[in-house]
């Protein structure tokens, strides 16, 4: 089968390049093609690179607590350029302060995110929720 | 004596330079109207035989040529998003000496077919998607393309997994399948599809636009002639294997409609936590800034830099500027007389100020980010600073005595700090309009097109 095809990067103004570089690894080793446009990537980069590589999702990192903020607006660009439906999945630290990840999921939801992930989160969840939503069998 | 002659055929002039091989010696140059109506053959003896007048009449053992007659090379050139294929497309286009006259990014409409067709390009380049990337843009124009009226060549340059569909769908056409312009993300492939451009440039272009009578007499016309200066400035700035290089350079060629810039230079950051944003680019890249030049794009010049500072530039009011300004864009053959202390200042004016604006629009920029680890940048394009050789060819550039100071508008400005020109670099000056030859003769004589080189282009004083 063709390898499902991931866009990746670090959203906005952020430079946390460590967490970046181990997602990429991950989802390498667990089969993906992935595109990596490493850090400091604005939403539009993000969307441009997911259509000319026809990719299945887009995965956003920040970890600087602005991530709300550099989210803002993305489902609608995408359906805007054509990425209707796309998955689109946060993680890091997304908001400011001590938020319970349940209202994390909540806000990301509400901003037509499929799924958000908290500080701390194994790259194996993130996986496993691939493999679901893109109906990967192993 | 071993004489070689080099032909250019341009668009108003048919430019001809003789060099002995054996000394390395340029022995004359001359020039004389392109003749395209007619035949281009009869423009061409007029210059030789000028040049025979000049430097007797000697036999020549081996002749190139170049040709921008007719109008150039045209191409368009179609992508997916603008930025990227669309970008990659244009950018190989323009570094195989094509004259872009228009890029297409997503779903061509009919509106964009009919303008196609209008234009009735030389080439139509397609892409669309890296390699298993998108498919169904490519395969919706290539649809589209399929209903053209034009018998123009189509190359197929996009996403590979569709290639075929494409060849199939066009098959009417004449195509040409070629590796992806850009198999993966921000990095383009541009090599396959340029040497296919040349290709086909030899084997049809020189006859369809009546060029092929001087195939005759000339061992070909080889390159369009922007490919020909590529070739020239890739070949100085890179040397040989027996005769080293100058190094990075920026080339400007400032014409009456159009402005070239030329970079030798990978372009990376000098400077640290700067982070690299945007398509990769090539070492040897050319752009052609088509609303810039010293007459028929005179108007360009004014709208991108400011009737004020053309005024402040030439020391004359902005009326009377603007008057000469209208006078020249519609006497386009004018050029400052001896004394003709006005449209001296003005063309000097004008000539930085298309400099300053092509340059600028040519190098990479910087923007500045707050970072965590403090103020860190963001770099898009070439970082051309450390380059340290700017060479400047057109006429403009070469009939003028102040060519130093209008080729110091190439450099670095602090008023502008985010513009990465060249900081501290010296400018040679094309006197003897050469270059193009220079990178016909190197098809063949490599080491003796750069060493002519290196001793023909007169250095014209440094700033900072």
């Amino acid at each position: 089968m063709e390898k499902k095809k991931l866009v990746i990067g670090v959203i906005g103004a952020d430079v946390h390049a460590v967490g970046n570089t181990i997602l990429n690894r991950a989802f390498l080793d667990a089969g993906f093609d992935v595109t990596n446009l490493g850090v400091l990537v604005p939403q539009e980069e993000f969307i441009q690179a997911a259509v000319e590589v026809g990719a299945d999702a887009i995965i956003v990192s920040s970890l600087y607590g602005q991530g709300e903020i550099d989210c803002t607006g993305m489902r609608e660009k995408c359906d805007e350029a054509g990425l209707k439906g796309i998955l689109l999945y946060a993680g890091g630290n997304l908001v400011v302060g001590k938020v319970p990840v349940e209202e994390i999921v909540r806000r990301y939801k509400a901003m037509g995110f499929d799924r958000a992930f908290g500080p701390g989160t194994d790259p194996q969840v993130t996986i496993d929720c691939l493999k679901e939503d893109l109906g990967i069998k192993d | 004596m071993k004489a070689v002659l080099l032909i250019d055929f341009g668009s108003t002039y048919t430019k001809v330079t003789a060099v002995d091989v054996d000394t390395e010696e340029i022995l004359g140059t001359s020039q004389s109207y392109t003749t395209i109506e007619t035949d281009i053959i009869n423009g061409l003896n007029n210059a030789v035989a000028l040049l025979k007048e000049k430097i007797g009449d000697i036999t020549f053992s081996e002749q190139y040529a170049c040709s921008s007659a007719a109008g150039g090379l045209r191409m368009v050139a179609i992508g997916l998003v603008p930025e990227l294929t669309a970008k990659a497309a244009r950018q190989a286009s323009l570094g195989a000496g094509a004259k872009v006259i228009k890029t297409y990014s997503y779903e061509l409409t009919e509106r964009d077919l009919q303008e196609i067709d209008q234009i009735n390009p030389d080439i139509c380049l397609l892409t669309g998607g890296t390699d298993g990337g998108n498919k169904e843009n490519i395969v919706f124009n290539a649809n589209m393309l399929a209903r053209s009226k034009g018998k123009f060549p189509i190359i197929i340059a996009g996403n590979r997994n569709c290639a075929d569909t494409c060849a199939e769908i066009l098959k009417d056409k004449q195509t040409y399948i070629c590796e992806n312009v850009m198999p993966r993300l921000d990095i383009p492939n541009v090599e396959p599809v340029q040497n296919k451009i040349r290709e086909i440039f030899l084997e049809q272009i020189v006859k369809a636009k009546g060029l092929s009578n001087a195939e005759q007499l000339i061992q070909g016309i080889l390159m369009p002639t922007p490919s020909a200066m590529l070739t020239a400035m890739k070949l100085l700035a890179k040397g040989t294997k027996t005769e080293e290089g100058i190094g990075d350079l920026v080339g400007v060629d400032l014409g009456g409609a159009t402005t070239d810039i030329y970079s030798m230079s990978f372009g990376l950051p000098t400077m640290g936590m700067t982070a690299l944003k945007g398509l990769r680019e090539e070492y040897a890249k050319r752009t052609v800034e088509g609303d810039i030049g010293m007459r028929y794009s005179i108007h360009g010049i004014v709208d991108a830099a400011g009737i004020d500072r053309v005024s402040e530039l030439s020391g004359l009011d902005e009326e009377r500027c603007k008057e000469l300004v209208d006078y020249l864009s519609v006497h386009t053959d004018v050029v400052p007389g001896e004394n003709d202390d006005e449209l001296e200042r003005i063309d000097f004016a004008l000539a930085s100020l298309a400099i300053e604006t092509a340059v600028t629009r040519h190098a990479g920029r910087l923007e500045q980010y707050y970072s965590p680890m403090g103020v860190s940048y963001m770099q898009t394009g070439k970082d051309l600073t450390a380059v340290k050789t700017v060479i400047v060819t057109g006429g403009a550039l070469i009939h003028t005595k102040r060519t130093a100071e209008i080729a110091s508008h190439a450099l670095f400005t602090p008023l502008d700090a985010m513009s990465l020109k060249p900081k501290n670099a010296e400018v040679l000056v094309d006197r003897k309009y050469i270059l193009a030859a220079m990178g016909l003769l190197s098809t063949e004589y490599p080491d003796t097109a750069l060493r002519i080189m290196k001793r023909e282009l007169v250095k014209d004083g440094t700033r900072n």
